[in-house]
């Protein structure tokens, strides 16, 4: 005889598994919820809110929502990776679940009823569908929520879901559209100090020599420097006059150990004369194909800029012993960690608190704003000190991610369908997180710097610079080669998609060449090697959104493509149509994008998600890549790094297919990007009868194309 | 030190600063008018646009010696949560945002755009908005957003 294994709890559950973490009645009327999970623009608090009312059945308006912070909220790690919903809304949608459960068992201990006869509405207990004159409030005191979830309590099929599935307004957009204080640059402590920070060039670089009296005379106010090795802040309680002199500060700072950058390198091919850690994952290896089966193509990109329309912010208050931190970074407990090692202080010695910041699409400055605030303010306790970089900091030393090349090889059976795929990866890293202690600007330029944190990324999937770099297709053996190249031109890590948007890309590409080889239309040759239904439908249903025809003819200047993937090939389904015209540059027309997330919590949260990555994906694939020269990133404005304006955005439509379902939430905010891209290059191809491998797909990139076909 | 005086959403306003610091500091940091963002500082992105004289200025390159005696808008002077800007309604209501940092400078954008076009076509709000960076990709629906407001703006004149 064995016990029955207890059911295993769901996500972020796991590592958080006291019920009173999550849900709390301390407020009569109201229910206190939190979220390890932080609001970065993608509507994830208003999903929360939804997948809470829904399974405490509690109106959306009365709960009080705690989200981000040391002091308060779980420990949820990131919110990164298209994760929140995935593995954080279905770890509260169970803690809600089981704390409901244990209030109507109670309420049934109480009342004399059975429990199946025991209802919550609104957070009363009805008995029948009548009053039963409790509620959550006065059974509060004698439920006990210091207990852990035991994954017992059933969550509610979709067919009773009233909150969830609905398009709750976003709960943050009021204070943004009537221009209250929405975001962490708008926060003003009394006795505040601004600051700015005079970056180190690079890692490793020291001061000659600072013409203090020149940036004094600059601000033409009075200011303070604060200098402690290589890390110099200009600070005051003026920030005009703290701007003016952080303005001209780069000028007035001499800097030795600085080395020269090889310009070339801001182009993917660079990496390949790199030293490389290389690991293969898949299939093992194998002979090349024979003549005239044999397929191989190789497609690259830039570095890439979140540049996020604010630049990074800092807030801090060392008082009393404690430092206080508030952040727009996407994991309070990892930035935590950090400072604990940097500023050598005990972790409980530290709070971090999330608030809102401008846009953020993966691991941005955040985090070394933050961490220019605290090293600060521990040299002035008991005074707030706010920091915001400037726009030139902001492109110049934010982690980009990192330029990338793919090949693509394939041996074809005899049908023109791939016996064989192989995806090769160049890259630098794709993730350089803080968490260990390493990677902080103002640590780096501190005495004493840790060294630099270890190039290391996990397998796929998710994998990182190897994301979606396996193909979902039905192909007898796939394996991706990965080269991690550990030591880059400039800082990279995190940003949307990861490596996922280069090969999709190259994956689709390819595929759209293999059909023509077949002479196949690309949709019809992609459904017949793709086997997952889910992925079919998604297919089937852009190609029916923007009236898919075979056989239009290429090169006549107007083109359409198509691009497919399911993100980390483990989130959310997406298919992307793009209908273009080229003439001298590359022209949107239309965008069609159909996607599968599961279960969905907000549809329009999720459409305005992936409307985003599609727009993004546009400016990628069209305009965006980090200018270097020899002394770092050279783009750092944007005239230097244009991205997608207005009148550039084509028409956009965007369906869920089968938003309802009983399926579990797959994440969806990175989803469209690499579909995006891919359709584009695509249509294209298609538009000119000329493939682009190299992105961004600039004018000149179109001219050199049109010369060659 | 000068005193320099100008109307800000419909209220006198008196600063003693220098004539050369930024407008938008003013704003911000004297003002306490903090729905007005910087973004670049460099005159790119129209975090920081204000209507100065019912015109759409960018107020992170503007000195506030050259606003005195002149009449400035900013988003807090567009409507409230009680009485909201048709545009503000409509962005309300498109949902049209994500992370919102970018959106009081093209409510004002717009609101200049529609008080000299109150029928505007789709590509000139397009491009009336090409001055407004929004990097998370809401564009479609502050354009569809914009389209509705101009639609309620006329209908209200109409009657």
């Amino acid at each position: 005889m064995s016990a029955s294994a207890a059911p295993q709890l769901p996500g972020m559950l796991r590592d958080n598994p006291r019920l009173d973490q999550w849900v709390r009645f301390d407020t009569q009327g109201r229910v206190t919820v939190s979220t390890g999970r932080v609001e970065i623009g993608q509507g994830v608090l208003t999903a929360m809110r939804q997948i809470a009312a829904e399974e405490l059945d509690i109106s959306p308006d009365r709960i009080l929502l705690q989200t981000g912070d040391t002091e308060l909220t779980p420990n949820e790690g990131y919110t990164a990776g298209s994760q929140s919903i995935q593995f954080g809304g279905v770890a509260l949608r169970q803690a809600c679940a089981e704390v409901r459960l244990l209030f109507l068992d109670r309420a049934a201990a109480q009342l004399g009823h059975q429990r199946d006869a025991l209802s919550v509405e609104n957070g009363a207990i009805l008995h029948k569908g009548q009053s039963t004159g409790q509620d959550y409030w006065s059974l509060a005191a004698s439920v006990d929520l210091q207990r852990e979830a035991t994954g017992g309590a059933p969550i509610k099929q979709a067919s009773q879901h009233r909150v969830v599935g609905q398009n709750l307004p976003r709960t943050d957009l009021a204070d943004k559209v009537f221009g209250g204080p929405a975001f962490l640059h708008d926060v003003a402590l009394d006795g505040m100090l601004h600051a700015r920070v005079v970056r180190q060039p690079c890692r490793g670089a020291t001061i000659r020599a600072i013409d203090e009296a020149a940036i004094r005379r600059a601000a033409r106010g009075p200011i303070e420097i604060v200098r402690d090795g290589n890390f110099v802040a200009i600070l005051g309680p003026d920030e005009t006059f703290v701007e003016a002199a952080a303005a001209v500060a780069p000028g007035h700072v001499a800097w030795d150990n600085v080395e020269a950058l090889n310009p070339m390198s801001e182009e993917g091919r660079w990496l390949l004369q790199q030293p490389s850690i290389d690991k293969t994952h898949g299939a093992p290896p194998t002979d090349p194909a024979p003549a005239g089966r044999a397929y191989e193509a190789t497609y690259t990109r830039m570095h890439i800029a979140h540049a996020s329309i604010g630049p990074s912010c800092g807030l801090a208050l060392y008082k009393d012993g404690h430092l206080q931190v508030w952040t727009h970074c996407q994991g309070v407990y990892p930035l935590r960690a950090a400072l604990a090692r940097t500023l050598k202080l005990d972790p409980a010695a530290i709070s971090v608190k999330h608030v809102q910041g401008p846009g953020c699409y993966g691991h941005n400055g955040a985090d070394d704003a933050a961490a220019d605030a605290a090293v600060i303010a521990l040299r002035r306790p008991g005074q707030p000190i706010r920091v915001r970089w400037r726009r030139e900091e902001e492109f110049g030393f934010e982690p980009v991610s990192p330029a990338m090349v793919v090949t693509a090889r394939a041996a074809l059976d005899g049908a023109g369908k791939p016996a064989d795929w192989t995806t090769e990866i160049w890259s630098g890293r794709h993730t350089n997180r803080p968490g260990g202690g390493g990677n902080l600007l103002a640590a780096e330029a501190l005495p004493d710097p840790p060294p630099p944190p270890p190039a290391v990324e996990g397998p796929p999937p998710p994998g990182a610079g190897t994301r979606n770099g396996e193909p979902l297709y039905a192909f007898p053996a796939k394996r991706i080669v990965h080269h991690l190249i550990a030591e880059t031109p400039v800082r990279t890590s995190s940003l949307r998609g990861l490596g996922a948007t280069l090969n999709v890309y190259a994956i689709e590409s390819s595929m759209d060449e293999l059909a023509e080889r077949a002479g196949q239309d690309p949709v019809a040759y992609r459904l017949s090697v793709l086997a997952d239904p889910r992925a079919r439908k998604v297919v089937e249903h852009v190609a029916q959104m923007a009236g898919w025809r075979a056989g239009l003819p290429a090169g006549t200047g107007k083109g359409r493509g198509i691009g497919f993937a399911q993100y980390k090939n483990m989130a959310a389904y997406a298919a992307v149509i793009a209908e273009v015209e080229v003439v001298h540059a590359v022209q949107m027309l239309r965008i069609w994008c159909s996607a599968d997330a599961g279960l969905v919590i907000n549809p329009d949260g999720a459409i305005n998600q992936l409307e985003g990555g599609i727009v993004q994906g546009i400016s990628w694939a069209l305009k965006e890549g980090v200018r270097l020269d020899e002394s770092g990133i050279s783009s750092r404005d944007w005239e230097g790094y244009p991205v997608l304006r207005f009148s550039e955005v084509p028409e956009i439509a965007v369906e869920l297919v089968d938003p309802a379902v009983d399926r579990p939430p797959l994440g969806v905010g990175e989803a469209s990007g690499g579909p995006t891209v891919a359709a584009i290059g695509n249509a294209v191809a298609h538009a000119l009868g000329a493939r682009i491998r190299d992105l961004p797909m600039t004018r000149e990139r179109v001219m050199a194309a049109l010369l060659r076909s | 030190m000068h005193s320099i005086a100008f109307t800000v959403n419909g209220k006198p306003a008196s600063i003693a600063a220098d004539p050369d610091t930024p407008l938008l500091d003013v704003l911000r940091n004297h003002l306490g008018l903090i729905g007005t963002k910087f973004g670049c500082g460099l005159e790119q992105c129209g975090t920081c646009m204000v209507l100065i004289d019912g015109e759409p200025v960018k107020s992170c390159g503007k000195a506030v010696s050259t606003v005195a005696g002149k009449t400035v808008l900013t988003i807090e002077g567009l409507g409230t949560p009680e009485r909201p800007h048709p545009l503000q309604q409509a962005f309300l209501d498109e949902q049209a945002g994500q992370c919102g940092y970018c959106l009081p400078g093209i409510l004002v954008t717009a609101k200049a755009l529609l008080d000299r076009n109150p029928a505007p076509s789709r590509r000139e709000i397009a491009l009336a908005l090409d001055d407004n960076i929004c990097r998370c990709g809401s564009h479609h629906r502050i354009l569809r957003a914009v389209e509705k407001a101009a639609a309620r703006l006329r209908q209200g004149a109409s009657r």
